[in-house]
């Protein structure tokens, strides 16, 4: 094949030689790294399959959900083999008597003449269909009781993103426009709350929260929101930077305030960045597991998904094909969010600049 | 920088309006400044300094939520209990043990994988990224329990792989051994976004370096060990650092697997459980705080640690440790 295209190309051969080398040293290599990829996901597989075989189907350790094929005949369910035929051949057939040495078996294709067969018929393998139970998602829907958990986490996903973005915003604003006295170390301690370990700051604060009587509620999982965190502010901080400061100094002229420069100029130019934080929220308040695990533990009606995943898997822990129906119940919605918008997730990075 | 061209335009145009309430546009812009960052310092005074300060000063009680109006200042008799709490060095242990296993794999693997991923041989590097982050999205008690099933000693493909290549998989969650490694390997699906920003350094690497090393006859390995490892430092840098402060909050994963018991054995009884355990199954606060405070300061210690010795090994775009 090669001659023949270097017959037909002004290409000088050791030119194609040496890209031709570098093509299959490429698909070795995109292979080889496609191999670790399989190796990483491989646990997904596994979950999905498991999702969606029932526990007899779990039992007999096929990789796939198979079930054994059967046929009826004269109002009896027989079992599918695949048996060696006289030619050499395997046909599958319905065993009808099966005795020790020799059993009789019927051709599903012709069931008038039954045809005996000498060997032993527990050698045979069983003819087996793919068989999925996409009734296990049902099942695992009604037992955590899915539709009161998902509304439950997306009302404390999007109240506690409103309180992100609102103050987030505010606050990058001011460190990324004003002098304020003082601006740079305010910075560095604003930042430095990222390497503070959250449970040195609990104790004190449930306390707080329980006198107060929000523990069992969901504001101690909301309202913290409304006072900026680190890292969206540092994310947001970075964004507004590179905003043209030309728009609110001539909004400054015509007599706009800062807030109102804030709204109708920083805000419509910097979407992108709020998507981010937006999207970044709902996928931390999805998969938080430690603030209502403390809060609400007791609590039941109140469960966001994660806490409801972990107290059903534990109750449901002798059916593996309940648990990983109900780990992939949990974790739809952020995957199909991430792919959909995989493209924001993977820009946070780039607007942090981190990698400056 | 900012104030000063806009109080020149404004001097010149809004002259009257910037002096109305007897303020000039300075000290204008910095109330507006404070305004705008008060949320943060709100909360930062709520809900980082006041807990912390108070978390102090209950550590020196006997706090007790069974009886909150009862609280009695005991000295360092919380202090002292930590060396009579045999719970706490086993959770200690427990934790270097992880800390140990974990930190190296947390710091080389998103480098090895982010080189895979920017090596010129590679098609379709967009499609493999993403791939490689997405379980990152997902949800650590989902992780969990597949890794759980996936790690379990007879119907796992983990074992059964291993049984491929003719090796006897051991019993993954439930050996006080293993657990060590199957908890690192849990945490391979949190690597995604360390990947991510390796990778995003390793793409801002200036090409120029390489050419020049390429044309002087550096081998591909000799580029990336000389070239990009050292350029990527303050990556591997920030890594590092978020590694050792995830150690210090190691939580949901040995508490969902270990079922909050330290199952098996106490080999996931670690030292954030400990400090759980006291201060929310006995309400002990006053010795939760005592924990959370000793857990504050050796994280701070570390870090510094991990600061003052990033000037040796950590590439500095502005030149000043290169000398």
């Amino acid at each position: 094949m090669t001659s023949q295209i270097i017959e037909h190309s002004a290409m000088p051969s050791y030119v194609l030689a040496r890209n031709l080398r570098g093509f299959i040293a490429s698909s070795l290599f995109t292979m080889f790294v496609f191999m670790v990829l399989t190796a990483y996901l491989l646990p997904f597989l596994y979950m999905s399959l498991t999702a969606i075989k029932t526990a007899d189907q779990i039992s007999t350790g096929d990789i796939l959900p198979l079930s054994p094929v059967t046929f009826t005949y004269e109002g009896k369910e027989l079992p599918l083999y695949k048996v060696p035929d006289t030619d050499g051949t395997m046909q599958e057939r319905a065993l009808l008597t099966g005795r020790r040495n020799d059993s009789v078996f019927i051709d599903p294709l012709h069931p008038e003449t039954p045809i005996n067969w000498e060997g032993r018929w527990r050698n045979l393998e069983p003819v087996k269909r793919i068989d999925v139970h996409l009734e296990n998602f049902k099942a695992a829907s009604d037992g955590i009781n899915f539709p009161r958990l998902l509304t439950n986490t997306i009302m404390i996903a999007v109240s506690g993103m409103i309180g992100t973005l609102i103050s987030c915003s505010l606050v990058a604003y001011g460190f990324s426009r004003f002098p304020i006295p003082g601006k740079s170390i305010l910075f560095l301690i604003l930042v430095s709350t990222i390497i503070l370990p959250p449970i040195v700051t609990l104790i004190p604060t449930y306390i707080v929260f329980s006198k107060i009587g929000w523990t069992g509620t969901w504001l101690p999982l909301i309202v913290p929101h409304f006072f900026a965190n680190a890292y969206n502010v540092f994310l947001l901080r970075q964004f507004f930077m590179t905003i043209p400061k030309d728009l609110d100094e001539a909004a400054m002229i015509d007599g706009a305030n800062p807030f109102q420069i804030f709204l109708q100029i920083i805000i419509p130019q910097s979407l992108p960045a709020l998507v981010v934080v937006s999207l970044g929220h709902i996928v931390f308040a999805w998969n938080d597991f430690f603030n209502p695990f403390i809060y609400l533990l007791g609590e039941e009606d109140k469960w966001p998904i994660s806490i409801g995943i972990q107290q059903y898997n534990y109750i449901f822990g002798t059916q593996p094909n309940m648990v990983q129906a109900i780990s992939l119940l949990g974790l739809t919605l952020p995957v199909i969010l991430f792919f959909l918008a995989q493209r924001v997730f993977l820009q946070g990075v780039v607007i942090t600049g981190v990698e400056k | 920088m900012i104030s000063q061209d806009v109080s020149q335009v404004e001097y010149v145009e809004k002259k009257p309006i910037g002096r109305i309430k007897g303020y000039s546009l300075e000290q204008r812009l910095q109330l507006w400044g404070w305004a705008f960052i008060s949320p943060w310092i709100i909360g930062f005074l709520l809900f980082i300094l006041f807990p912390m300060l108070a978390s102090f000063v209950i550590s020196f009680t006997d706090f007790n939520l069974m009886h909150p109006d009862d609280v009695k200042f005991v000295g360092l008799k919380n202090y002292i209990a930590l060396g009579s709490d045999p719970m706490l060095i086993t959770a200690t242990i427990a934790t270097l043990k992880f800390a140990l296993l974990a930190l190296p794999v947390a710091i080389m693997l998103p480098i090895f994988l982010a080189g895979l991923l920017n090596a010129s041989l590679l098609k379709g590097k967009r499609l493999f990224l993403t791939l490689f982050y997405m379980p990152y999205i997902v949800p650590v008690v989902s992780v969990v329990f597949i890794w759980q099933a996936y790690l379990n000693q007879e119907a796992g493909w983990f074992n059964r792989l291993l049984g491929l290549i003719g090796i006897q998989g051991p019993n993954w969650i439930n050996s006080v051994d293993f657990i060590y490694p199957a908890m690192v390997m849990i945490g391979l699906w949190g690597l995604g976004n360390a990947l991510l920003i390796t990778f995003a350094a390793m793409r801002g690497v200036p090409t120029e370096l390489f050419e020049a090393a390429r044309v002087d006859g550096a081998s591909a390995l000799t580029i990336f060990f000389k070239i990009i490892i050292p350029m990527i430092s303050p990556v591997i840098f920030y890594n590092l650092i978020l590694s050792v402060i995830g150690v210090f909050r190691y939580f949901e994963i040995p508490y969902i697997l270990g079922r909050g018991q330290g199952q098996p054995g106490n080999a996931t009884y670690f030292y954030s459980i400990h400090l759980y355990k006291n201060a929310f199954t006995y309400q002990e606060m006053g010795y939760g705080s005592t924990l959370a405070w000793v857990l504050f300061v050796i994280s701070l210690l570390v870090t510094v640690a991990l600061f003052l010795t990033s000037r040796y090994w950590v590439y500095n775009s502005t030149g000043d440790n290169q000398i």
